[in-house]
């Protein structure tokens, strides 16, 4: 199978700044990827690197089986982009300004009534976009990148501006066009937002790419603790403080809750030590490690 | 071709929406008008031929008003974009940059086209209206001068362009445009008229001096039209220069040709090595 994006060894120099270095990942269908980093990591430059936006100082980018930079302008008809403060000419309507986009992929110009339904901007599409506000600009940007059934959608910041019903109806939006088969790509600040949303973590750290591959499989190789919270009934904070005995780093919270550091190996003797005791115990959670801790823990294995 | 079209359209319906056509065309219309009547007052109702004297006063009001005009609506056409954000977006899409650059000219060129012949042509009418005789060969003549304008206006639009991609902030390319507009409309002409007054016709001989008038295309322009009807030269006062230099209209067109896509060609070039 072919991949949707090849990127091989890329590296970005502008001057003596590396804003990428030496990045290989390839991307297949069907896959949503969550692209994470803190402000310059060189998140967005990669996602320039992928629309040809700039070309790489070394080593070789595929896009739907084209150099993105190079003349060919084929690939570019099915692929779908949000930059990360999209702004559009003021003076015109939410209608026209997606119309004159639809024309320019090629695509029907009816086809754009189903999108302003999708992103809910049909009552405001006559309006112009200077009265509009940054969620609906927000909205029309999604759009836009939504024509023509998009195999590569390439969403810089997507959620920023949106309130949080809008967020879920963008999520939805992305599901459904993952199931279509199609890539989708999202870069985002709010990881918690995207943990249950995508299958595939690419972490980015000064322009090098820290850590790639699955939540879960991101959570093998950090291995880092679960937290274990067990309520337990007044006064009984000492008898179950000593029925876990030395095997976890704990902390008490407001006298009737504990919560564990638990390794993988550790949580399972946890729970079934929590579980003996009985009546003692009211309530227990297992709270796996966040994305936020994940991303943090390879951000600290990368600085020096 | 069908990109240069769509951007083209855009261009336009935008420049429709935000009034640029409309205060365009008034402002010609308003000041072409008013020379016209006020223009031809000392010549009396005697005046040979009234529409000659309007060309004449047309032709030098077009050699400092176009120029500026085009680099109004062009010095900011990519870096103003970029600026924005909007260019990023637009070259995501599949379109080529050399696409987005004549899509842009053409819908430049366009508008500039329609609000010289609506305000030029509104003022040609009206002098026909009151009665005034205009010969064929002064509508000619019109009508060159009309097209011509419209050629300089292309000129501008190209420098331009060359100065809105070579710029990275759209302040600093409003800054250039104006430069060039004071150095091609009045800097230029005075240093050479200093030049032909302190070299008193010894070293300077015709010939370089109509290779220097090539090499602004303001003094193309004004050469085009105020020399090449025999009727216009002898109102414009260029008669003198018109029998030293000896340049036809095909070569003076040319040059105008070779001053537009020759910094659209570089500004294009330019563009598509750019990073965004």
């Amino acid at each position: 199978m072919t991949s949707l994006v090849d990127i091989r060894h890329a590296t970005k120099r502008y001057g003596a700044i590396e804003a990428v270095r030496d990045v290989s990942f390839a991307l297949q269908p069907g896959q949503t990827v969550a692209l994470v980093g803190h402000n310059g990591a060189g998140k967005t430059t990669l996602i320039k690197l992928m629309l040809g936006l700039v070309r790489p100082t070394e080593g070789s980018i595929r896009i739907l089986g084209e150099d993105p930079a190079g003349r060919g302008i084929e690939a570019r008809r099915r692929l779908g982009y949000l930059p990360e403060s999209v702004s559009f000419n003021t003076a015109l309507t939410g209608r026209e300004v997606l119309a004159f986009y639809a024309r320019l992929k090629s695509e029907p110009v009816d086809g754009i009534k189903t999108l302003l339904d999708r992103v809910g901007l049909s009552s405001a599409a006559d309006r112009r976009i200077g009265t509009y506000s940054k969620g609906m600009r927000q909205r029309l940007g999604l759009a836009q990148a939504l024509i023509g059934n998009p195999r590569l959608l390439l969403l810089d910041e997507p959620t920023t501006g949106l309130d949080p019903g809008l967020r879920m109806e963008f999520y939805d939006i992305v599901a459904e066009l993952r199931d279509r088969g199609a890539t989708v790509v999202l870069s985002s600040h709010v990881l918690t937002e995207l943990e249950e949303r995508t299958e595939r973590v690419l972490i980015v750290s000064r322009g090098r790419l820290v850590a790639d591959g699955t939540i879960d499989a991101l959570r093998r190789i950090a291995d880092l603790p679960a937290k274990v919270r067990v309520s337990v009934v007044d006064g009984a904070v000492e008898t179950l403080r000593s029925l876990m005995g030395g095997l976890a780093a704990g902390r008490t919270f407001n006298g009737h809750r504990f919560e564990f550091d638990a390794t993988a190996s550790q949580k399972i003797e946890l729970l079934r030590r929590a579980a003996g005791a009985g009546d003692l115990v009211e309530d227990i959670d297992v709270i796996p490690p966040s994305l936020d801790e994940l991303y943090a823990h390879f951000l600290r294995k990368e600085s020096p | 071709m069908r990109n240069v079209l769509l951007i083209a359209a855009k261009e336009i319906q935008e420049s429709l929406r935000n009034r640029w056509v409309l205060a365009m065309t008034a402002l010609l219309a308003a000041l072409a008008l008013s020379l016209t009547f006020l223009g031809s007052a000392p010549t009396g109702t005697v005046g040979a031929r009234a529409l000659d004297v309007v060309i004449v006063s047309l032709s030098s009001l077009t050699i400092f008003l176009v120029p500026l005009v085009a680099l109004l609506i062009s010095h900011d056409a990519i870096v103003g974009e970029t600026e924005r954000g909007t260019m990023l977006l637009l070259l995501s899409y599949p379109v080529t940059r050399g696409q987005v650059l004549l899509g842009k000219f053409a819908g430049h060129l366009a508008i500039l086209a329609f609000a010289t012949v609506l305000g030029y042509g509104t003022a040609a009418v009206t002098l026909a209206a009151t009665g005034a005789a205009i010969d064929g060969e002064s509508w000619i003549a019109f009508a060159t001068m009309i097209g011509s304008s419209i050629l300089l206006g292309a000129v501008f639009i190209a420098i331009g362009y060359l100065v809105s991609v070579l710029v990275r902030e759209r302040a600093t390319a409003a800054g250039i445009a104006i430069g060039v507009w004071l150095l091609l409309v009045v800097v230029f002409d005075m240093v050479v008229l200093g030049a032909l007054v302190v070299d008193q016709g010894r070293t300077i001989s015709d010939a370089a001096l109509s290779g220097l008038l090539l090499l602004n295309p303001t003094d193309v322009y004004r050469l085009l039209n105020l020399t090449g009807a025999a009727s216009v030269g002898t109102f414009s006062g260029m008669s003198g220069l018109a029998g030293a230099v000896t340049l036809g209209p095909a070569v003076l067109v040319g040059a105008l040709a070779v001053w537009t896509l020759g910094p659209l060609v570089i500004a294009a070039m330019i563009f598509s090595r750019r990073e965004l």
